[in-house]
């Protein structure tokens, strides 16, 4: 609690004890997370490595290489994430935006806690959830779609009898991702620096062009990060997926089949319990894909919000 | 108050450590019963192997390690192929498998095994294979195997086709679509049901059985829960499921020679005590070539059949003692009962009980 004197400018800073440990426990913390990811990033090369050189015939299901077995996972992964941001996204807009521009104080406060509240299910529940009440009740919906709408091949006969399919995974990813984009962009939103705001009312703007061209703009890539937060969740996501979604080995844009694209981590989970030998290599070798997947999604996103920098509070 | 945030975590920790390892104090502690006394049994027994066998072998460690304190049992269902690798390379004593070991694994050497004996194969676990369906209206359904491939493979693809309305004329079967559910992870289940069709219909079902679902068709769930659920919030739906599990969903009779049977524990017995065994193995292997098209109506060939996998002759004294013992525990009447209770399996029928009860008293 005592305060350093300030008369000894030129010599060198006083360090003290607590100086030295807190610096310590610092490069500590940061270098242990890089060798995380490094053990991490070796152990899925080194236990992978037969999945590339083996003969291909050997894989179960025999495909003709690798990468015919991975593609589908790939597309499936990517897919089924893009289904979960394209109704999260919007909807966690609305609700940070309703949080920190509409609501009473009082109901904006309850419903922050409510939303966070939505991230500590465990995801065992959602799929619960998901095979329980959700497919069945979304299955006449799907059936409606594939009768009035079947032209269209995302909703192409036959429709799935279970209501258990990519779909329904898109909306429970959706649910599930929605606590960490409706939470990152209501603090980006508001840090909107008052004056703006201010502003633009005066020149006459209603509420909601205000927030088009003052709290929006500012809040462009912390929207960006915030998403690809949200997607590295929706495209690991595992349990959830593996239990509801009825998967097949093949790519296929339809929503409301029963055969879906089945997604890298799903497949390992399903999988992994009674494979053996080259098999394990093989669904290891997925994970490293995947891995690989994210890692190429954060760079992205780390770049979105690099290029608007000077604006953006996320940093 | 940083001392009362220090006290309140040491409380948490407290009623913590209390709760856990009171939890963890319930294994040992068993009262000594009769049979306790008379075990001299001590050391312990690692199996490896099928997940069907999973929740019969939880049953049986429990009623075995009652009866023998000083056991410890462990089995590991991590997959048939894993346990007979892991049994061939000595990693564990006996191996739970959803097939017979093959010629080849025969000819090569067993790590755990004395030198120049060969493993021999027990069956320990009968499970029927139930054909489960939900359809509006209808409660009562007669399929022959070459209907049940095109359901599944997708040839028939509603309840008003003309195949399955011959074979159901009295039923008021809906015009709605079939969706035929199957496992979407690797099971035993999935391999016996391929087996039995591929066997009956070969022209339909022409893919090898194996433990994935072959065909890019229908609709796939986790695990034998998974399909049960899907089977039972659909709507015309129909699924394979362990009989057990089946509860109030309808169950459809398979067409063995000219009449249609239901699942019986009995039936399901019989056919496993009356097929052949494989050709070419040693008197005290039984390794069982499942009749599938066999025309006995008091026989239900759906049926999985699930091994225990052992030595011939141990290397270790004290293991061969403790597998014998396991394994007479679990092919006895009693252990058979505990699974029947636990996992709905079906015992086996008494003369196999004969066979498997001398080829375990030959290990040595």
């Amino acid at each position: 609690m005592t305060t350093p004197t300030l008369d000894r400018k030129k010599d060198a800073p006083v360090v003290r004890t607590g100086d030295r440990l807190f610096r310590g426990s610092t490069l500590t913390a940061g270098i242990l997370i890089l060798v995380t990811l490094a053990a991490v990033a070796i152990f899925l090369v080194a236990e992978s490595i037969p999945a590339f050189t083996e003969d291909p015939a050997k894989i179960k299901g025999s495909p003709s290489s690798f990468w015919a077995y991975v593609g589908p996972l790939v597309f499936g992964t990517i897919w089924v994430a893009f289904i979960a941001l394209l109704i999260a996204v919007p909807l966690s807009i609305g609700v940070a935006l309703f949080i920190t521009h509409y609501a009473p104080r009082r109901l904006a406060q309850t419903l922050g806690y409510v939303v966070d509240l939505l991230a500590a299910v465990p995801s065992v529940v959602y799929g619960l959830w998901g095979i329980s009440v959700l497919a069945p009740a979304v299955q006449p919906i799907y059936s409606w779609l594939t009768d009035n709408f079947g032209w269209l091949p995302f909703f192409a006969a036959p429709v799935s009898g279970t209501g258990r399919t990519v779909l329904t995974v898109g909306i429970v990813l959706a649910v599930m991702v929605l606590p960490i984009i409706t939470a990152l962009s209501r603090e980006i939103f508001l840090q909107t620096p008052k004056l703006h705001e201010e502003a633009a009312l005066a020149l006459g703007a209603t509420r909601w062009e205000m927030i088009r061209i003052a709290v929006l703009p500012f809040g462009r890539p912390g929207i960006v990060s915030a998403s690809m937060l949200g997607l590295g969740r929706a495209l690991g996501e595992t349990m959830a997926v593996a239990m509801i979604l009825s998967p097949g080995a093949f790519i296929t844009w339809a929503l409301t089949q029963s055969q879906n694209t089945n997604t890298i981590a799903a497949n390992i989970a399903l999988n992994f319990p009674e494979s053996h030998g080259l098999d394990v290599s093989v669904l290891i070798a997925t994970g490293l894909i995947l891995f690989v997947i994210t890692f190429g999604v954060n760079f992205i996103a780390r770049a979105i919000v690099d290029r608007r920098k000077a604006f953006s509070g996320a940093n | 108050m940083k001392l009362s945030k220090l006290g309140r975590i040491a409380a948490v920790a407290a009623v913590a450590t209390i709760a856990l390892t009171s939890c963890a104090s319930n294994e040992g502690g068993t009262a000594p019963d009769s049979s306790s006394s008379a075990s001299s049994l001590s050391g312990e027994l690692v199996g490896i192997g099928a997940s069907s066998q999973g929740s019969a072998q939880e049953a049986w460690i429990a009623g075995f390690q009652k009866a023998n304190p000083e056991v410890t049992v462990n089995y590991d269902p991590q997959g048939s192929g894993a346990g007979r690798e892991s049994f061939i390379s000595g990693a564990s004593a006996f191996a739970g498998s959803d097939s017979a070991l093959s010629d080849d694994e025969l000819a090569g050497t067993f790590a755990g095994c004395a030198t120049d004996s060969k493993a021999i194969d027990i069956p320990v676990y009968i499970s029927p294979i139930a054909v489960i369906f939900n359809v509006e209206g209808v409660d009562e359904l007669n399929l022959d195997s070459a209907t049940l491939a095109k359901i599944f493979k997708g040839d028939i693809t509603t309840w008003n086709d003309p195949a399955i309305v011959a074979l159901n004329p009295d039923a008021k079967l809906p015009a709605g679509n079939i969706t035929a559910v199957h496992r979407s992870d690797d099971s035993g289940t999935t391999k016996n049901f391929a087996d039995y069709l591929n066997k009956t219909a070969p022209d339909v079902w022409t893919e090898k059985p194996a433990d994935p679902f072959p065909y890019n068709t229908g609709e796939g769930a986790q695990g034998t829960t998974g399909v049960v659920d899907a089977v039972k919030n659909g709507s015309g739906t129909i699924g394979y499921a362990d009989a057990s599990r089946a509860g109030d969903l309808g169950v459809a009779k398979i067409k063995v020679g000219e009449e249609f049977v239901g699942y019986t524990a009995d039936a399901a017995a019989a056919v496993v005590a009356e097929s052949p065994a494989v050709e070419g193995r040693a008197d005290n292997d039984i390794a069982i070539a499942l009749d599938r098209k066999t025309t006995d109506p008091t026989h239900y060939p759906l049926v999985l059949v699930s091994y225990a996998i052992a030595c011939d002759s141990y290397e270790d004294a004290d293991q061969s003692a403790l597998v014998k013992a396991y394994l007479g525990y679990i092919t006895s009447e009693e252990g058979q009962k505990v699974a029947a209770d636990s996992a709905g399996s079906a015992p086996l029928s008494s003369d196999l009980t004969e066979k498997v009860t001398s080829a375990i008293d030959s290990i040595k």
